[in-house]
């Protein structure tokens, strides 16, 4: 079997719906199932997870069937440094408090792309923070402690 | 007239100062946003969901609406100027539109969009307004066993207007309705799906899942190549149509408001549909045909008028139902929901201000999106300009701050993170989005309808069969499976996708 001779993407979308079936399948065989009349927590979650893992089989089976296009290219960059901006202002919001937080989170998010420069890339953080703090902060009043407890010396 | 009366209410609510001001608002942002390339109206939706939570609800659902309409227009303006369509629906006005555009006449074929969808917009404004009534009537009728068919036909519905493979599309709206089961069971307030972590027991925050599935991941494809786009140089003049375009496009315009507000209805996303099927129409009826796809004006007119139509009457089974009839309307549930509104056919009848105010502020967004945007057409052209690299970040910090807003839950934007990876992988994988948001806000419902017609029917899963209104929407989903897994139906059904690629 060559490379092309199935399709790649629908292979792997096929076993992520059979592994996404199986992960809600097994919690949902831990809670109370029920009857038809009286169904328990587990009931329907159970019903939806056998259908996804036949439906993911389904479209594994289709995808040895026929030819597909290759996935083509990652954004990897885009990945390593998006992903992580709203987890490091949930990190620090709380803890640096709202203004620094909000620079660092646009910093970070800035080097996912390759012609963002350092320079401009701080003077973007830098804008976006004061825009920010002053709309969200002041003008709408959002409860946001704009230093926090990390910073009081 | 009862019709007028509540008319009436509905303009003084959406006429008041506050309103009118937030429907400005609305609007001006969905254009601003809707403009970037890339990014459509459900994105734009998704990411400025939050910025509404801090409103009344009328207030936060009229605002919600001009974004709607603001996206919409915004993304027919990249589509025309290059040849870059936001959303699938403005993927037809492409076409032909960015063919006006590359002759000279960009500024023509935008103001046609506006009027085009200004008149589609007024029309069916008025048709909602006609339909809801009684369509609420109908609604009230219902029992829980004929919500779970009518659910499960718009879930179906859904799917056969999603891109790509059928089966793909089942499994997303299944992955969704089991996200949406995450949290604590309402029934026996047992925590399910959770993973032990408490901040969940309320289930995922639906802003996470849209924002991290819609807009991050659609970040992160824009990141991908980072190629250069190309604007159109010329400047965009003469906005004003000739007296012969104005004649040229008087009839498709009719014909669009007409295939658009019929589609619109159904659910699944008629909008799409609604384009398609105008620009077939305009090409089957057009003396020139062989003008199509060089910049014919009927090509631009026709779709952009069908798809707004399409666009509003979708409210129709929103309010009346509570039923979203595509991606777009499942995050106006998500948005009522959270402001403590369900949606359905009570809202009618206890909140007639709210119910009557959106109503009549499709309007004026409509009037505003007009007025706003030919004199304003030159600015959003300029915007075109900024590049890619120095807005993603912004839209970013956006994103991190509106979903915290909402909950002030931390763990809030540690599922915007995964949300965002699970949608950028899921895209790679050619697997639609939309279905998933789609059984995302009906998981619960679904589920909720389904439990409590089993208790009423005894158990007895016939009570589906046995109520007349519940077996003919069960009738009509098969009949809409079965029609998409013809083959024929799916060639055609091909065809049309790839079209619009």
């Amino acid at each position: 079997m060559t490379s092309q001779s199935y399709d790649k993407a629908d292979a792997a979308a096929g076993v992520l719906f059979i592994l996404i079936g199986l992960g809600f399948g097994v919690q949902s065989w831990w809670l109370d199932i029920g009857t038809a009349l009286r169904m328990g927590p587990g009931y329907f979650p159970l019903v939806l997870s056998v259908i996804l893992v036949l439906l993911g089989a389904a479209v594994v089976v289709n995808a040895t069937k026929q030819p597909g296009e290759p996935i083509g290219s990652l954004a990897a960059r885009g990945m390593i440094y998006i992903l992580p901006a709203p987890i490091f202002f949930g990190l620090t919001v709380r803890g640096l408090g709202f203004v620094p937080s909000i620079f660092l989170t646009t910093f970070i998010a800035c080097f996912a792309s390759l012609k963002m420069k350092p320079l401009p890339a701080l003077l973007l953080s830098v804008v976006v923070a004061v825009f920010s703090t002053l709309v969200f902060s002041y003008a709408l009043g959002l409860p946001f402690r704009r230093f926090g407890p990390w910073l009081s010396f | 007239m009862e019709l007028l009366s509540n008319l009436a209410l509905g303009f003084s609510t959406a006429g008041s100062l506050e309103n009118l001001f937030f429907c400005l608002i609305g609007v001006i942002l969905g254009t601003l946003i809707g403009v970037l390339p890339g990014i459509g109206a459900t994105a734009t939706i998704a990411m400025l969901l939050p910025i509404t939570f801090q409103l009344e609800p009328v207030s936060s659902l009229i605002m919600l609406a001009g974004i709607y309409y603001g996206a919409q227009y915004g993304g027919s303006t990249t589509a025309i100027l290059i040849n870059l369509p936001g959303e699938s629906s403005s993927a037809v006005t492409a076409i032909d539109g960015y063919q006006m555009a590359r002759k000279g006449k960009a500024g023509t074929a935008l103001a046609i969009a506006a009027l085009g969808s200004f008149f589609a917009g007024s029309v069916s404004t008025l048709l909602v307004a006609i339909f809801a009534i009684p369509l609420t009537v109908v609604a009230l009728k219902f029992g829980a066993a004929e919500y779970f068919s009518l659910m499960v036909l718009g879930l179906v519905s859904s799917i056969a207007l999603a891109h790509g493979s059928i089966l793909k599309a089942l499994a997303m709206v299944v992955t969704g309705l089991l996200l949406g089961l995450v949290g604590t069971d309402i029934y026996t307030g047992a925590p399910r799906f959770n993973l032990g972590i408490r901040e969940y027991a309320d289930g995922l925050n639906f802003v996470a899942l849209a924002v991290g599935v819609f807009g991050i991941a659609e970040i992160l494809r824009n990141l991908e190549g980072e190629v250069q786009r190309e604007v159109i140089k010329t400047k965009v003049s003469s906005l004003l149509p000739s007296k012969e375009d104005f004649r040229a496009m008087i009839a498709p315009v009719l014909r669009g408001t007409a295939i658009g507000s019929a589609l619109g209805i159904l659910p699944g996303g008629g909008a799409i549909l609604a384009s398609f099927a105008s620009y077939t129409v305009e090409k089957k009826m057009s003396k020139h045909p062989e003008e199509f796809g060089h910049g014919a004006i009927a090509g631009v007119a026709g779709p952009e008028s069908a798809n707004n139509a399409g666009a509003q009457t979708s409210f129709i089974p929103l309010l009346t139902l509570g039923i979203p009839a595509n991606p777009v309307m499942a995050l106006m549930v998500g948005a009522m929901i959270i402001q403590g509104i369900v949606p359905g056919p009570n809202v009618a009848a206890e909140q007639p201000a709210l119910f009557w105010g959106i109503i009549a502020s499709m309007w004026i967004g409509n009037l505003m999106l007009v007025i706003l945007n030919l004199p304003l057409i030159g600015l959003w052209v300029k915007l075109l300009t900024v590049p890619y690299y120095v807005l993603f970040p912004i839209i970013m910090a956006m994103c991190s701050i509106g979903v915290y807003s909402v909950n002030s839950n931390v763990y809030d934007l540690y599922a915007v993170a995964f949300f965002g990876l699970l949608g950028y992988v899921l895209l790679k994988l050619r697997c639609e989005p939309a279905p998933l948001l789609l059984g995302f806000v009906l998981g619960p419902m679904l589920e909720e309808n389904l439990r409590r017609a089993m208790i009423l029917g005894r158990g007895d899963p016939t009570t589906f069969l046995t109520r007349p209104i519940s077996l003919t929407l069960l009738i009509l989903s098969l009949a809409v499976l079965v029609v998409v897994f013809l083959p024929q139906v799916r060639k055609k059904r091909d065809e049309v996708f790839t079209e619009s690629d």
